[in-house]
């Protein structure tokens, strides 16, 4: 495996003001990231361009808040797929049965997701690494199968047809394709924003101590159980807002976007990208997507192609790609320092 | 002040802790001896919370804290030491200090500021300073040496200004003269912070030279306690643990 450890390469500056700047730093950023992201139509006309970077957006959401558990947390989700399907279905039926605006919807699916990721976690988390696994798989395929099984409702193995009614609010129009790409980079420059924020507040630090050692954290005041229930909660609503995304995109929701696949992809992106950064698993997925797409167009057994890919980079690198990056700039540091 | 009032342990049929009533009065400096399987470990974890107790209370200040959880009981004012040093091996020195203190400051659950939060600076470098390791403050807990590792480990429960400080034998593992320095340091912290300090210890040297008060246990009970020589004249811990002269080093 990858040394499963985000935030390991990332040293607090010793000077006094340096944490205000480093949200200074991650604002400007941020900010930069999507006026480029944003301005991307005005150059080109490419349609698949766009769309590329909108999977990119519902996929990398998705693999962040994943990492959230499994590089800064420890827990190994193989079920947090279910989250992403949740609210791919779930803004899907909202907008389909009750008409309302798209910013209502947005808001109702992520309380929907809190309550069920509250429910589920409190079930989930109490389990030591691999029972946690396991039952959180339980849960995806439980999930799994009510879509397929109530089809009244969730149109079983057809999924969402018909299209998700996308009417225009505050001036924006998700129909209009232009719209729909700039709305997917703010929720992603957003949602990496808003994550990155949890991995560097004081509970991110509660939860690498979690990860490096739960019951010394215990002995220093920390309440364990609840600290996994929330990033458990929190990681939801981030892969429930990819799923959103990724309904928007298609239109529509299918029971593929909550199969236990997509845990697995957004491990595999994990360990594409590695896990010791925060950008890590956003560089995996987009390996992950244009490995996918080159793939699919010259061969039908893209499987075989994917799994030696991720043998590669589990057994003979050990590490993601980022890991690498990082270890290296580490390294230039030192030398550079050393001199 | 510190009052332990008839405490048990049964694991199955053995009696780990066997009623046992002990005091430790306010900055008092106390060392536990036994032989191996003696049940100091578990009159430890006992203590903290990490076991609970079959009968018997814990007062900390006339507060009963028997049975009650880990957390719960380090708020009250017990920290503690591990015999293997217990640490978060990802984290830096400094970030492991800070991020103590920010817990013990009730802000371990707080989202929407940048760590490490400006209030738990100034307790974080005290303690850094006072075992050592402010120079090495930027260097990840995995790569200290194992004696620092068992200083940062202290560091960890000091700096949560515990009323009482249990030591689960602060020198294992360590070669002699490493121990001599880490037990004056231990001495030094005692002298300084005035906190009541507990330790475990198997050198007997160590004990004798620096503990005013042993407390001898033998098979979950207590067997003796007193000074330093009031022990080492003690017929009954000289059979079941000093050995006598003839018998060579028993222990």
């Amino acid at each position: 495996m990858t040394d499963l450890e985000a935030g390991r390469t990332e040293r607090l500056l010793p000077v006094r003001g340096g944490v205000a700047l480093q949200r200074y730093r991650d604002v400007l950023i941020a900010l930069v990231a999507f006026v480029v992201l944003a301005s991307l139509p005005l150059f080109t006309g490419s349609k698949a361009l766009l769309d590329f970077v909108i999977r990119c957006s519902a996929y990398g959401l998705f693999a962040t808040s994943l990492n959230l558990l499994v590089g800064y947390t420890g827990l190994t989700s193989f079920g947090h797929g279910m989250f992403f399907g949740l609210g791919a279905y779930g803004f899907g039926l909202i907008m389909q049965k009750l008409a309302v605006p798209i910013p209502v919807a947005f808001i109702a699916t992520l309380t929907i997701t809190a309550v069920v990721a509250a429910v589920i976690g409190a079930i989930c988390v109490r389990l030591k690494e691999i029972y946690f696994a396991f039952v959180t798989l339980a849960f995806q395929m439980l999930i799994h199968s009510t879509i397929l099984s109530w089809a009244s409702f969730t149109g079983g193995d057809q999924g969402l047809r018909g299209g998700i009614p996308r009417p225009a609010f505050l001036g924006i129009d998700l129909s209009n394709h232009v719209h729909l790409y700039v709305t997917s980079c703010a929720l992603l420059v957003l949602g990496l924003l808003a994550m990155r924020q949890i991995a560097q507040s004081p509970f991110g630090y509660t939860l690498r101590m979690i990860r490096d050692n739960a019951a010394r954290a215990s002995f220093l005041g920390i309440d364990v159980w609840r600290a996994k229930l929330t990033v458990f909660v929190l990681a939801a609503l981030f892969a429930a807002m990819g799923g959103m995304v990724m309904a928007l995109f298609v239109s529509g929701a299918y029971p593929e976007f909550a199969y236990w696949t997509i845990s697995g992809e957004g491990i595999f992106i994990n360990m594409l990208g590695g896990v010791s950064t925060f950008l890590g698993p956003m560089v995996g997925t987009v390996l992950f997507l244009l490995l996918n797409d080159t793939v699919t167009r010259f061969t039908e057994y893209h499987g075989i192609v994917l799994g030696v890919v991720i043998l590669f980079f589990a057994l003979g690198l050990r590490k993601g790609l980022l890991d690498f990056v990082a270890e290296w700039a580490a390294r230039r540091r030192e030398t550079g320092e050393g001199r | 002040m510190l009052e332990i009032r008839n405490l048990a342990k049964s694991f199955g049929g053995v009696k780990a802790t066997n009623d046992v009533t002990l005091d430790f009065p306010d900055g008092s400096l106390t060392a536990v001896i036994g032989p191996n399987g003696a049940g100091k470990s578990t009159f430890f974890n006992l203590i903290t919370g990490a076991l609970k107790p079959d009968t018997g209370q814990v007062l900390l200040d006339g507060v009963d804290l028997a049975g009650r959880s880990p957390p719960e009981i380090v708020r009250h004012g017990i920290g503690r030491a591990f015999q293997v040093a217990s640490i978060f091996k990802s984290l830096t020195v400094q970030e492991t200090m800070l991020a103590a203190v920010s817990a013990d400051q009730h802000s371990s659950s707080v989202l929407h500021k940048r760590f490490p939060l400006p209030e738990a600076r100034d307790r974080a470098e005290h303690v850094m300073e006072l075992l050592g390791l402010a120079s090495k403050r930027q260097r990840t807990a995995a790569t200290l040496s194992h004696g620092d590792q068992k200083l940062l480990d202290i560091a960890l429960a000091l700096v949560l200004e515990p009323k009482v400080l249990l030591l689960d034998e602060p020198t294992a593992g360590m070669g002699p003269e490493e121990r001599w320095r880490m037990i004056d340091k231990v001495r030094e912290l005692w002298e300084t912070q005035r906190i009541t300090v507990v330790f475990i210890e198997h050198d007997m040297d160590i004990v004798f030279k620096i503990a005013p008060k042993i407390v001898v246990l033998c098979y979950g009970r207590i067997l003796a306690t007193g000074t330093p020589d009031e022990i080492r004249n003690n017929s009954a811990v000289i059979d079941a643990y000093l050995g006598t002269e003839h018998a060579g080093a028993a222990a």
